[in-house]
């Protein structure tokens, strides 16, 4: 019999029961909540008179609708502050325990689970929100879900699926200078579509991938998404254990060394096999920078836009490029911007942070341009201050503010106005995402803080030696 | 959740690849706790003006098309895992999603709301377009015991997949948590053996 993938063992152990020739019933290890995706499914517990089955497993945070200043006030705008109320007195009233605004642990949902050690390899998690699949670089089965399906997690801890296909992404060799993880993933994006994965979890394997750190990891689980698939995952290893020990609800003594030991037999057997398996280059890849309306329309930095696009219609190509005013044929390095956003759960991490400092130490940004920096959490944000990262990015005009999700989708304050361009380290670039009529380009923290400064769109490597 | 079985309507077209549920809601619209009430901002952004005016060149402001049918090109649904997506179509007055592919969460979320998504093919999709282009009074089929689409008055007409837990809830009108509340006690047993 051929052997399994780390896909199939994780799932198989949860499985509580199979409906005939319907989905299963999958245990649910790890529940995170935000005051967004919750309330209509509180609402519904309400309705049927039931309570939370496992509290204990359900975490809560607020960040997708607060404000990125003055956190410590009242929220400003009375819908959002609604929403976060209510999150707060659901959790009161079911037994949840909430990292709300003024938390130290509070933050987007997809950094703090991984930064606090809730995260952990062999787990499923889910959270009402696509990308869940970022906690999957820990090698576990991570998933968004929609609001009827937090209802089940939060009424019996299980959620019925069907088990998707597996699909295994390859990429071997060595990452050219200025390259980073968010390269890595536009690029596979760019060649696979938005739907190229769908109905399929994929696993990232490869040198490139153990070389990599876990932020880095995250980045690429984070946004196997925006190809369509149901998550991303990769194997736990040494570099997952170090990140991992030592962290507030990581296991501790005889209990982390237990679950070390059950963590190293998580991978995918030598001859276990896939539905369908695609193979990467390193070298192949430039850093990446989006022109469309998805995060597939994507091109190396000095490529040009093109004029017919193969996952889309022209007609799909042709509304992306009259919306983002970009012609076919153009090149975009040059091009004029005006917004720089570095945040979001793709890259809003220590490391991000760091990289971004360090490029734009002692320069400074472009005068048109506004660049902010939202940490990802209130942890990555007092850990910058804590290296002087905050002194650094502010000598450089850069604005650094709370924690949450802002700009990645303009829920709050944080809007890019219409027709500005914004070079944006967060994951989808779609019509109005960053506020209406935004034009947004995805971009890494590199490539997004080169164009800070510079004002324009820039080649990073440039930039380095 | 309602229940579902046959469906005769006239449709609605947004021949348009890839359509995000950003589109289909924008997130601006998510503050609220309760589900009633996205409709009126279903495809806001296409829909109206910056001044809130209604944008005459939007299908849904086109008083030619109507019904309980939306028909839209491929992939549809991609993108946010936004229940409000699936809330916003079916407050609306939707009851069927026509695509040759959905998203996988737009998928199960529309399941789960009494909103049947029908996946056909490319060819019958572009039929599908087409016929309504030249008649937006045609009337299309959907039966759900037969998992049949069919226009009306043509011999156009395609089979399509569910899952038969997935039709069984949609005809009985019951959803997911009735049945795994039943499983509580396997739920509980899976406990004792698993946990640590
Ligand atoms: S940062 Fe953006 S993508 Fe990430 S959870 Fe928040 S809204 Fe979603």
């Amino acid at each position: 019999m051929a052997g399994k993938t780390l896909f199939d063992k994780i799932w198989d152990k949860h499985v509580v029961h199979e409906v005939k020739n319907g989905p299963q019933a999958l245990y649910i290890d790890r529940h995170f909540i935000h005051e967004v995706t919750s309330p209509q499914a509180f609402n519904g517990l309400r309705q049927r008179g039931i309570g939370v089955f496992r509290p204990e497993k359900t975490v809560a945070t607020a960040d997708h609708n607060v404000p990125t200043e003055n956190q410590h006030l009242p929220i400003k705008d009375q819908l959002s502050r609604h929403q976060v109320n209510t999150l707060i007195e659901n959790c009161k009233e079911f037994g949840v325990e909430l990292y709300g605004l003024g938390h130290p642990y509070q933050g987007i949902v997809h950094v703090i689970g991984p930064e606090l050690g809730i995260t952990q390899p062999g787990m499923t998690i889910v959270c009402g929100d696509s990308h869940t699949s970022t906690h999957g670089a820990f090698g576990n089965i991570a998933f968004g879900i929609g609001t009827s399906e937090v209802e089940q997690v939060f009424a019996t801890q299980c959620i019925l699926q069907k088990k998707p296909m597996k699909m295994k992404i390859q990429i071997d060799g060595e990452l050219k200078k200025g390259v980073v993880s968010k390269d890595i993933i536009l690029h596979i994006i760019s060649m696979l579509t938005t739907s190229g994965c769908t109905g399929y979890f994929v696993e990232f394997m490869g040198t490139t991938i153990q070389g990599l750190s876990m932020e880095a990891r995250m980045t690429i689980c984070n946004m196997s998404i925006e190809m369509g698939a149901r998550g991303g995952m990769i194997a736990p290893d040494e570099t997952t254990f170090e990140y991992m020990k030592g962290r507030e609800f990581a296991p501790k003594g005889d209990a982390w060394e237990k679950k070390l030991a059950y963590w190293k037999t998580l991978k995918t057997d030598e001859d276990a096999v896939f539905d369908k398996e695609f193979y990467f280059n390193a070298e192949d890849i430039d850093p990446m920078i989006t022109y469309g309306t998805n995060p597939a329309m994507g091109i190396g930095i000095t490529g040009n836009v093109p004029a017919t696009f193969n996952g889309s219609t022209d007609q799909g190509l042709k509304k992306a490029l009259q919306y983002m005013d970009l012609q076919g044929g153009s090149q975009l390095l040059g091009k004029k911007i005006d917004y720089v956003f570095i945040g979001s759960c793709t890259n809003s991490r220590i490391e991000d942070l760091r990289l971004v400092a360090e490029l734009v130490k002692g320069k400074k940004k472009a005068d048109h341009v506004h660049a902010m920096i939202i940490p990802g959490s209130r942890q990555v944000e007092l850990q910058a201050r804590a290296e002087g990262l905050d002194k650094i990015l502010e000598g450089a005009g850069f604005e650094l503010r709370q924690p949450g999700c802002s700009a990645c989708l303009g829920m709050n304050e944080d809007k890019v106005p219409k027709g500005k361009y914004c070079v944006s380290t967060s994951n989808r670039n779609f019509e109005g995402r960053q506020g209406p009529g935004a034009r947004t380009m995805l971009a890494s923290p590199l490539t997004a803080a080169a164009a800070a400064i510079n004002g324009y769109i820039t080649d990073v490597r440039e930039m380095i030696d | 959740m309602e229940k579902f079985t046959t469906l005769i309507s006239t449709c609605v077209p947004v021949p348009l690849q890839d359509v995000d549920t950003d589109q289909i809601i924008p997130a601006r619209f998510l503050k609220a706790t309760t589900r009633e009430g996205f409709g009126d901002n279903l495809f806001c952004d296409w829909r109206y003006k910056e001044d809130g005016q209604p944008n005459e060149d939007f299908v849904l402001n086109d008083d030619t098309y109507k019904g309980q049918i939306l028909v839209a090109g491929k992939n549809f649904g991609c993108g946010s895992s936004r229940e409000h997506a699936a809330w916003a179509i079916y407050d609306y007055g939707f009851k069927v999603v026509v695509s040759s592919f959905f998203a996988d969460i737009f998928k199960n979320n529309a399941l789960n709301n009494g909103l049947l998504p029908v996946q056909v093919t490319d060819v019958f999709l572009d039929q599908l377009f087409s016929t309504i282009e030249d008649d937006p009074e045609a009337e299309i089929r959907i039966s759900l015991e037969d998992q049949e689409i069919s226009i009306i008055g043509s011999n156009l007409t395609e089979n399509f997949e569910i899952n038969p837990y997935k039709k069984l809830c949609l005809q009985k009108g019951y959803d997911d948590i009735d049945f795994l509340l039943s499983k509580i006690d396997e739920i509980e047993k899976y406990e004792l053996v698993e946990e640590d």
